[in-house]
């Protein structure tokens, strides 16, 4: 029962998910037909460097001398075989330059999200906790610094202090260039070079985390179950722990959600600060040579990719919390 | 009104946050006498730190003034601020109002439109409508306001569903008045003080969206922007930090007194949540 349950809350679920794809195609065709000019001549570039023969190849994938339904059945069927179109720039097809750069933007956004989540967390409890006291006032004034900063400049000043300055931290790419690195080696490589691109995109979001959690933690610490808690004599450690943490985690999870999208589109910002090789720097490259087959891409790939994640909160959501109808 | 200057006048932070506020609008408006001339022009010899020269912030890798570049952006990021945030409010409230007071098919499909926009990136949407079309002050404030309009949706759905059950809703409806004007007359003005906040956070995040947008040097290319300051400092930090500090320091000054200014906001137009709030914390 309850599997069939669970089964069945995955299907609507992806079903929803799969209508929200569609539209992002739908959304990536009319996208490139709402330009001005010539659909072809839009993605080719303005700059000239298109040929005839990539003209002709885009209004093959396009069906531009059909009418506009028929186009979108065209394009609309090229993308879900995972045709992203090529990119005459870099000569290579565009999926596979995504899926190329995928790892790195996974590994960037990945580490990200777990040091906001839980220094976020941390850092909310402790301040609802300690609530009125110079200690809640320092936490609260820090997440409003962050929460109103720019986050490539963040990026550019802890590049100016860790690396200019004082030396500590690599501030560009991913890995040492030309060092010759085995094993662990490679690892504490890598880790180095992602301490500060990390760094940029959580501090926003560990923000927000922070004061997401204050404000839910407040409100239950309110509620009759907790007090009740208490007037039977659980120790308050376990109170705030097993009572209070664990159901003001339930609004922080579906932020995280929500949040996916703009986690991705912040590491556009941060790749391009640290010239982390992802999805984020090569949107920047496609960007400077107006490579709208990457672009169209990148926003394809990163859609899917919240689309996903929101997938995966909702089963989480689902298990955690047993009172949510997973009819929904 | 007096009474309001009151409740606003409680929370500190929103005063400081108003006064910072008046100042960067003041430095916009005096730009033109305080730096006469574009801010594209040679002030100085290049890579002058700050204070040389007679240069206040230094000048940049073409002998521009850092400090007539800032003064003149200001002008442009609070435009861009105010104007992508009066399209949006005018997409969101729109939607929103025929959501919540309309209900049933409507609402179902305003709601799922605007969960597909909730849904999407809108960092990366908002480079896409840029960059396809062509970037310009137009194209820029065009595509922040696709990206921000729906949580005012959201937030006058919710109003307009609540108020449209009132008894002074139902009495106008009696009386034979117009949807029309029950929406503009009746419901509106009652829901604003929640609308009044949000834009005013709005901004803030239109700004903030502004300078990415032309830090990766989506802005428009005749006009002068804090994104872009700092954009063109990137690559030479190691030889000029203040090219990319100021203009950051700026940013984030004008984005902070807008957050302070709109929870001042939030506290005098609803006095019992401020009170429960201040009783909490």
């Amino acid at each position: 029962m309850e599997v069939s349950k669970l089964l069945g809350f995955l299907l609507r679920r992806g079903v929803k998910a799969a209508i929200v794809v569609l539209a992002i195609v739908v959304c990536n065709f009319l996208l490139v037909h709402a330009a001005p000019g010539d659909p072809a001549s839009v993605i080719a570039g303005q700059s000239g460097a298109a040929d005839a023969v990539f003209l002709e190849q885009l209004r093959k994938q396009f069906g531009l001398d059909q009418p506009l339904h028929v186009q979108l059945w065209i394009y609309v069927k090229s993308v879900l075989s995972l045709d992203l179109g090529f990119s005459h720039r870099q000569q290579q097809p565009v999926s596979l330059l995504v899926l190329e750069r995928l790892p790195a933007t996974l590994l960037l956004t990945g580490a990200a999200f777990a040091f906001a989540v839980t220094s976020g967390v941390t850092l909310g409890a402790l301040a609802a906790q300690r609530v009125g006291t110079w200690a809640d006032s320092v936490i609260t004034v820090v997440a409003l610094t962050f929460y109103a900063t720019p986050l490539f400049w963040v990026g550019l000043m802890l590049v100016l202090v860790f690396s200019v300055w004082l030396e500590w931290l690599p501030s560009f790419g991913m890995s040492s260039v030309g060092a010759d690195l085995h094993g662990i080696a490679v690892i504490w490589d890598v880790a180095q070079h992602l301490l500060l691109p990390a760094l940029t995109l959580g501090l926003f979001y560990l923000a927000v985390y922070a004061r997401l959690t204050r404000a839910t933690m407040l409100e239950v610490a309110d509620q009759d179950f907790v007090k009740t808690a208490r007037a039977k004599g659980v120790p308050e450690g376990r109170i705030l722990r097993a009572h209070i943490l664990r159901n003001a985690l339930l609004p922080v999870i579906t932020f995280a959600g929500i949040q996916a999208g703009q986690l991705l589109g912040g590491s556009i910002l941060v790749e391009t600060v640290f010239a982390w090789p992802g999805i984020g720097r090569l949107a920047f490259e496609a960007l400077l040579a107006r490579d709208y087959p990457v672009l169209l891409g990148v926003f394809f790939c990163t859609s899917v990719m919240v689309v996903l994640f929101n997938l995966v909160t909702d089963l989480l959501y689902a298990i955690i919390d047993p009172r949510v109808e997973v009819a929904g | 009104m007096k009474d309001f200057w009151r409740r606003y006048r409680r929370n500190k932070g929103a005063v400081v946050g108003l006064a910072v506020l008046l100042l960067v609008m003041l430095m916009a408006a005096t730009a033109p006498l305080l730096f006469p001339g574009s801010p594209w022009d040679m002030a100085s010899a290049p890579f002058m730190p700050p204070g040389e020269m007679g240069m206040l912030l230094g000048t940049d890798s073409l002998g521009r003034d850092v400090a007539a570049g800032i003064a003149h952006g200001a002008r442009i990021s609070l435009l861009v601020g105010a104007v992508s945030t009066a399209a949006a409010l005018l997409v969101g409230v729109s939607l929103g109002a025929v959501a919540g007071y309309l209900g049933g098919f409507a609402d179902d499909a305003v709601m799922r439109f605007t969960e597909f926009f909730q849904t999407i990136p809108s960092f990366v949407l908002a480079i896409l409508l840029v960059a396809i079309f062509t970037p310009s002050i137009g194209s820029v404030v065009f595509a922040i306001a696709v990206v921000s309009w729906p949580p005012v949706a959201r937030v006058v759905r919710a109003e307009f569903l609540s108020l449209r059950g009132r008894e002074f809703v139902q009495a106008a409806e009696v009386l034979g008045k117009s949807r029309i004007s029950i929406v503009l007359t009746d419901i509106l003005p009652n829901a604003l003080s929640p609308i009044v906040v949000l834009s005013s956070l709005m901004v803030a995040t239109a700004i903030l969206l502004e300078s990415a947008l032309s830090f990766l040097g989506l802005g428009d290319p005749n006009l002068m922007t804090w994104g872009f300051l700092i954009g063109s400092g990137r690559s030479v930090i190691r030889l000029a930090w203040w090219m990319s500090v100021f203009p950051g320091i700026a940013i984030f000054l004008t984005v902070l007194s807008l957050n302070l200014v709109g929870e001042g906001l939030s506290d005098a137009l609803n006095p019992r949540l401020a009170r429960q709030r201040s009783g909490a914390a």
